[in-house]
């Protein structure tokens, strides 16, 4: 899936060791707008640490993280964020005491630079509010709005973390396991979300996802990591078909 | 209604009982000096003015930003050092106090973002650490450039003569009040008090209050979104800072005095510590409720206790136990049975109507 514009995010030989152990080894990888990439691999493989590098939760031993074709390596995950870097949280990671609405305004607060404001009242900020109220809407939780965060059930609590990611409007959308833990009924309305998001084209979307399913239906293209190294990349069938996916992630011996 | 909205930024008590004990406290302190004439009570109103404000900020570090900070106490004293060497090297009027407040709210800020900048981006534990040992330095350095400071004596001043109790506004006591000097610096406290209070509710209510929030509740979250925590919490510890440093100002101006007792002794950073646990941390209103009832309490008790223990005359033990000299042993169980039984202070007892926060 390589087109001739410039990717909008790149990894050059990105790599970090914990102790003698190696979590990512030397991924490079270029992403670009209008794409939705699938990153697969077993548990231990690695995904959810490369989304930490690549977002700004964690420094990276070697190797360096590029956004826009400008080198982020060093900038620390706010300043990557302010970039156009949106990230969901595989573990549910909210403002338990705040309200739902709360929640996602601070994500439409982000977006709109307004966090220093010191004299404006807080509940008569009209139109984020409304904007807040939007996004909530999208993800099917305009009725839950003034419940605290920590009350909601799993489910809900995933659809406000998608929210919230919603409400930063990023250039790169990163879901890990969006639709982990939730119900059968609840997970269309997630995959429709990232579907509609997919076809705003000028989107870069990455996706960690275990369910092959979902992967099947949404991904343009597919990258698996292996022990922490990228040992396969391409569109989806060829991806899926190839030897090295059949035996490191579905588990089926090359040789039978 | 909405007027009061605007005044209080959205922040209504939201309990009946709530509103109707900040009404009490708002109206007996307007109406100090009409309603307890006599100095010694004047002086406990005044103190529980400069102090709401004094806890406040100190609740918008502890409560709002999850800052444990043990320097406040040393913003309260720049203040009152500010005002003090600046009416006793100048003339004592109206532009040395204006110089000394501007003095002091500049090494306030300057100390304030050296402290914040390089401790907040560690651990909690580090912070108060360093915040301990800065104001330890300062209550000393206090205490030994007794030249400038007057060491362990302090300084007492003269304020400019309108705010001298001399000073008389009224020949003649109206309802048996004298409008002079003493009146007019009793305004100025409560009217300050009551704006710096108003001006910080505003602050917990704006964008900028709802991001400390959620820095409290989970920093790693708020860093993803893209808010640099540790900007906010540095113009936090600031914007305390000042705040207690106009408090220092009001407590100097009132007293006509500065000394290590009553700006930088530990022992006020405990009270304060104890008012907003007890008012109820991260809401602001606490700050009333803690600092009234303690001050009240500090200043009240003995007379009370003196009263309780004549009346039980002939009762073994109890005119003992309720001797005046025992006052600080019930202060203490008084404050262990607050904690206790209001873990969320008493405004959050009001608001949660007695039920326990899990």
């Amino acid at each position: 899936m390589q087109t001739a514009e410039h990717p909008v995010l790149e990894t050059r030989g990105l790599t970090i060791r914990f102790g003698g152990h190696v979590a990512v080894n030397e991924v490079s990888c270029s992403f670009h707008p209008g794409t939705l990439t699938a990153i697969v691999g077993p548990n231990g493989a690695g995904k959810t640490t490369y989304f930490n590098l690549v977002s700004g939760q964690l420094r990276p031993s070697a190797g360096r993280v590029l956004l826009f074709g400008e080198d982020v390596t060093d900038d620390p995950a706010p300043v990557r964020t302010r970039k156009g870097m949106g990230r969901a949280f595989q573990l549910t990671n909210l403002f338990p005491l705040l309200t739902v609405r709360e929640n996602v305004r601070l994500a439409v607060q982000a977006r709109a630079r307004s966090g220093l404001n010191m004299v404006s009242m807080w509940g008569r900020q009209s139109e984020l509010i409304e904007k807040a109220e939007h996004f909530l809407h999208r993800v099917g939780l305009a009725e839950r709005s003034a419940s605290l965060a920590s009350t909601l059930p799993h489910g809900d609590q995933r659809k406000l973390e998608v929210a919230m990611l919603l409400a930063l409007e990023p250039d790169i959308f990163m879901f890990d396991e969006p639709t982990a833990g939730m119900s059968v009924a609840e997970v269309p309305v997630i995959l429709e979300l990232i579907h509609d998001i997919k076809n705003q084209k000028d989107k870069t979307i990455l996706l960690v996802e275990h369910k092959m399913d979902v992967v099947r239906s949404l991904s343009d293209r597919i990258i698996v990591l292996h022990q922490g190294a990228l040992v396969a990349d391409g569109n989806p069938a060829e991806v899926i078909a190839s030897p090295i996916v059949q035996e490191a992630y579905l588990g089926v011996s090359a040789s039978a | 209604m909405r007027a009061i909205d605007t005044l209080l930024s959205g922040d209504l008590p939201r309990s009946r009982l709530l509103a109707l004990a900040l009404g009490a406290i708002l109206f007996a302190l307007a109406l100090a000096p009409f309603l307890f004439p006599g100095t010694r009570s004047l002086d406990v109103a005044a103190k529980v003015c400069i102090f709401i404000v004094l806890v406040a900020s100190y609740d918008l570090l502890l409560g709002y930003t999850g800052i444990v900070s043990f320097a406040h106490t040393m913003f309260f004293g720049i203040g009152g050092y500010g005002i003090a060497i600046a009416m006793t090297r100048l003339d004592a009027g109206w532009s040395a106090l204006a110089i000394g407040t501007a003095g002091a709210l500049a090494v306030s800020l300057v100390l304030s973002l050296l402290v914040g900048l390089f401790s907040l981006r560690v651990k909690a534990i580090f912070f108060a650490m360093v915040t301990l040992a800065v104001a330890s330095f300062f209550a000393i350095l206090a205490s030994q450039l007794s030249d400038l400071t007057g060491g362990e004596d302090g300084l007492t001043f003269k304020v400019p003569e309108f705010l001298r109790p001399g000073f008389r506004l009224l020949d003649e006591p109206v309802l048996g009040v004298v409008f002079g000097g003493k009146l007019i610096t009793y305004y100025l406290v409560f009217t300050s008090a009551l704006a710096l209070f108003l001006g910080l509710l505003r602050a917990v209510n704006s964008p900028f209050g709802r991001v400390l929030l959620a820095i409290r509740e989970n920093e790693f979250r708020a860093e993803a979104l893209g808010y640099r925590t540790v900007v906010y919490r540095t113009l936090a510890n600031c914007l305390s800072a000042l705040v207690a440093t106009l408090a220092g100002v009001l407590y100097a101006l009132w007293l006509r005095y500065t000394g290590p007792n009553t700006t930088l002794d530990f022992a006020i950073m405990i009270d304060i510590l104890l008012m907003v646990v007890i008012g109820g941390m991260g809401t602001m209103y606490g700050s009333i409720l803690g600092t009234t009832l303690f001050i009240v309490a500090q200043n009240y008790l003995q007379d009370l206790m003196k009263m309780a223990s004549g009346a039980t005359r002939g009762i073994p033990l109890l005119p003992d136990l309720l001797h005046p000299d025992r006052w600080l042993l019930w202060l203490g169980v008084l404050f262990v049975v607050c904690v206790y039984y209001f873990p969320l202070g008493i405004v959050g007892r009001l608001r949660h109507g007695g039920a326990r926060k899990g």
